[in-house]
């Protein structure tokens, strides 16, 4: 049985707000994290710490057999291979070495394309490799009520094309894309499919066998994991075909005076130290998440997100203004709105009760903790006529009185703005 | 907590009535500046003579903070030497509004005074030579 206040008692900063109480609702910018994860990284740095593929003393095997171990976790709950799971920073990491890589691999004719949902992680990644390349990105149209669906990628595509990077899951519309057929129909064409799972392995059941994606990136600290560790999945043949992105230790076989000869995957792409108690950080969330069950995962935001739906339908807001598709089924555990408001005497105030604000009264009048901005997606925030939206963003520790509470603020903002 | 004010009595009444609100047509000193975390944008415009800001004005697109100090600077600067307003600092800003600020709202309440900063300083560079 899915109890999300059972679940919320292993998350130790809800006890530092039992009294005055705190509705979290910032889970698609990053989550909380459970004691599981914070012993984790804490018995690591007591009891195993050294580097890793280096000293060959008790605790630099354990600290080495610790990392290794989180690796084949983590690729086995994305139904991967762990020389294909190379650790990263984050999704915005994984997409910047994706792009900065295969930029150069494509050669500068090459086109990519994106989607206009995209987070601003892959969207700037391609823009600057467009700069230093010369290869083309295009935008491709989404409808903000509908998924990206095979046929709407499909009229994009050119002799040219030769990458489609999209998202799993839009972090402002909540749609879950329809990628069954994708990598299908791209591999047929001999084109790269990428996929931005930042809102999606967090939140639902995902296997990259499954999607048949060439690359996959996603963060940690978006899944109850620690910042600064995420993992950038890729096809093995791939990868190695793939030239390096960052330089430096850890990442070549040998070093000569005028070049060098990199290490097999996934350790090509891991220059430096890595992150090693995050990546054990990580394993012991993806541990936590395993339990659950991402079945269950997903049923619990699904059914949180047809309550908010129910909630926005029978609460009857004339200047209550949500956006993304009505249907659970594509739908994620977001909900960004706006409340209108008439602008008074022509003063350019915009026709909306600024985000900002709604976040800012959320907070004081019911304890809800909203996100406000344009969540670094300005060309899908743009595209829906406005500077910026407020959004709440579930996840596994929510509940249906969460929701309650957050239509609560949006009625007491609504009187106290529109008048 | 009252529902009613939603920051302070100052900032929401400047909300509701801002100051020195509009454009100054031919304006010595325009700028158009954005806060990237939200796309708030505010237009401002000086005109300005003997060393002095003779005139204020400013089309502000933002939240409450942002829309708020910016009428309170103008009021703040309007007649004052530039020498004296290029020697203000972000403290100072910030308390006129009376509020204590977290770093990202900090942002929105030195909108107006970044926009101001920047136009004071070319105007002294473009002057300098005098």
């Amino acid at each position: 049985m899915f109890n999300p206040e059972e679940i919320k008692s292993h998350f130790p900063i809800f006890r530092r707000f039992e009294r005055e109480g705190i509705i979290y609702l910032d889970n698609a910018a990053t989550t909380q994290k459970p004691s599981e994860v914070i012993e984790a990284i804490v018995s690591y740095y007591e009891n195993s710490n050294s580097n890793v593929h280096r000293g060959v003393y008790r605790i630099g095997e354990e600290a080495t057999d610790l990392y290794n171990k989180s690796r084949e976790n983590i690729a086995s709950f994305i139904g991967g291979k762990p020389e294909g799971t190379i650790f990263v920073r984050n999704a915005t990491e994984g997409l910047n070495l994706a792009a900065s890589s295969l930029s150069r691999m494509i050669g500068k004719d090459g086109e990519v394309i994106v989607s206009r949902m995209e987070h601003h992680s892959n969207i700037v990644p391609w823009q600057i490799a467009s700069q230093n390349t010369g290869i083309r990105l295009k935008m491709m149209e989404s409808n903000v009520e509908s998924h990206l669906k095979w046929e709407d990628v499909e009229k994009y595509l050119t002799d040219k094309t030769k990458i489609v990077s999209i998202t799993h899951a839009s972090n402002i519309l909540g749609t879950i894309n329809d990628l069954r057929e994708m990598g299908k129909n791209l591999h047929d064409r001999g084109i790269i499919f990428i996929v931005d799972a930042a809102q999606s392995v967090p939140h639902m059941p995902v296997n990259v066998s499954d999607l048949d994606c060439d690359l996959m990136a996603f963060s940690g600290h978006k899944m109850l994991g620690p910042s600064g560790i995420g993992v950038l999945y890729g096809k093995p043949e791939l990868l190695e075909e793939m030239p390096p992105y960052m330089g430096g230790g850890e990442m070549i076989k040998e070093v000569f005076e005028d070049h060098f000869i990199p290490a097999d995957i996934p350790e090509k792409f891991e220059a430096g130290t890595p992150n090693i108690e995050g990546a054990i950080g990580l394993s012991a969330a993806v541990d936590f998440l395993k339990k659950l069950g991402m079945e269950n995962v997903r049923a619990h935001e699904k059914d949180l997100i047809s309550y908010t739906l129910r909630r926005e339908e029978e609460l009857n807001m004339p200047a209550l203004r949500s956006y993304g598709p009505r249907n659970p089924e594509i739908r994620g555990g977001i909900y960004t709105f706006n409340i209108k408001k008439d602008s008074k005497d022509g003063r350019p105030f915009g026709n909306e009760v600024h985000p900002h604000d709604i976040s800012h009264m959320a907070d004081r009048i019911e304890g809800v903790e909203l996100r406000s901005g344009h969540h670094c997606a300005m060309p899908q925030t743009v595209s829906l006529g406005v500077y910026a939206t407020a959004r709440a963003s579930y996840y596994i520790y929510n509940t249906r009185e969460d929701v309650d509470h957050l239509f609560n603020a949006i009625e007491k903002i609504g009187r106290r703005m529109i008048r | 907590m009252s529902e009613d004010i939603i920051y302070s009595a100052i900032i929401d009444e400047h909300y509701e009535e801002p100051r020195n609100f509009g454009k100054i047509e031919n304006p010595d000193e325009n700028i158009m500046e954005t806060n990237p975390t939200c796309g708030d944008t505010i237009a401002m415009y000086l005109k300005l003579g003997d060393g002095k800001i003779r005139d204020i004005k400013y089309v502000a697109n933002g939240c409450l903070i942002s829309v708020a100090s910016a009428s309170i600077l103008s009021e703040r600067v309007k007649g004052k030497d530039v020498d004296y307003v290029l020697n203000m600092n972000k403290k100072d800003i910030l308390s006129y509004l009376g509020l204590e600020l977290g770093p990202a709202r900090e942002k929105c309440a030195l909108l107006s005074y970044d926009a101001l900063i920047k136009m004071l300083k070319n105007y002294k560079e473009e002057n300098s030579g005098q």
